[in-house]
């Protein structure tokens, strides 16, 4: 079942179903309430079409605060609990290194470097256990 | 020692849309005074998190861009201000995890992290200011100091 089209879930967020994988492209800068709504689209449409794994790509998004850091996290952990795994794939290293700094590390979630590899991970049988949501990094 | 240049720009904040453009305006005027990207990028952030805490904890305000130079050096101070109910343990608040909401308690101490100067004026009852400002080409501050 490769239905390769495009399904829009939330305002301006593309959702792509690719086989047993939703591919969520993040980009530019996401209005809370738009971030909000995907999160609450995504369970559903995770439901519905019974993918066992959600990709969400932040390559094109310039920065992470801790409101968009929550709401990946939170994905993260319904998407675990409707029995998909997700892998947040492409942060930015200036992102990244703004993270950690800000307290942000976010160790309930996999990641990846592109794309291409989180489809790899989501292919690969599942190895770690399951990881509790979102911790904050000591001062 | 700083020699203000004056008020590049006054925004408001009053939605989420607002924080939208806050966002913008902090990264291009960061972007013309030569910051680099990882600077830009801690500055957005920053602005992102006291840019909301001025929306959801100070029930609005303003956003206040100002160029400002010491000894040659550029900087960007920005200065966001509510008429909310004020921070009552300033002491309390900055720490991480701490929240009086559903937060994850990181805004405020993050962006402290995130910036050169940082300072909190909050009268109880009156509302909050906070100001930080960011020199071009600093490194970071050293980790014992925040
Ligand atoms: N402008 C403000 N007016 C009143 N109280 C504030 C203001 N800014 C912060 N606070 C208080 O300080 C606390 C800590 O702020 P901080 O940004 O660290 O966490 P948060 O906003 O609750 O959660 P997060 O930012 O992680 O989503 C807030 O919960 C709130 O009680
Ligand atoms: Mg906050």
């Amino acid at each position: 079942m490769s239905e390769g089209f495009s399904r829009p879930v939330a305002g301006h967020v593309p959702v792509l179903r690719l086989g047993d994988v939703l591919l969520v492209t993040l980009q530019g800068d996401l209005h809370d309430s738009t971030a909000q709504q995907l999160q609450q689209d995504l369970s559903e449409t995770i439901a519905h079409s019974r993918v066992t794994g959600v990709v969400i790509d932040i390559s094109g998004v310039e920065i992470v605060d801790s409101f968009l850091g929550r709401v990946l996290a939170e994905i993260a952990a319904q998407a675990e609990l409707l029995a998909a795994r997700t892998v947040v794939a492409g942060m930015r290293p200036a992102v990244a290194i703004t993270l950690v700094e800000l307290g942000l590390t976010l160790p309930g979630l996999r990641t990846a470097l592109t794309t291409e590899a989180a489809m790899e991970l989501l292919a690969q049988p599942i190895v770690s256990s399951r990881s509790g949501g979102l911790r904050q990094g000591s001062p | 020692m700083h020699t203000a240049a004056g008020v590049e720009a006054c925004l408001p904040i009053r939605s989420d849309m607002d924080l939208v453009w806050v966002r913008q305006h902090v990264r291009q005027a960061a972007a013309r005074l030569g910051f680099g990207l990882v600077d830009q990028t801690k500055l957005v952030t920053a602005a992102s998190e006291l840019a909301r805490n001025t929306l959801v904890h100070g029930g609005g305000g303003q956003l206040e861009v100002s160029l400002v130079t010491a000894d040659g050096v550029s900087g960007l101070r920005l200065a966001f201000s509510d008429s909310g109910p004020g921070i009552p343990d300033l002491e309390r608040a900055l720490s991480d995890g701490y929240t009086s909401g559903d937060g994850l308690g990181m805004g405020l101490g993050g962006a402290r992290r995130l910036v050169h100067d940082f300072e909190v004026e909050s009268v109880p009852g009156s509302g909050t200011t906070v100001r930080v400002t960011s020199w071009v080409g600093r490194p970071p501050r050293p980790r014992e100091e925040v």
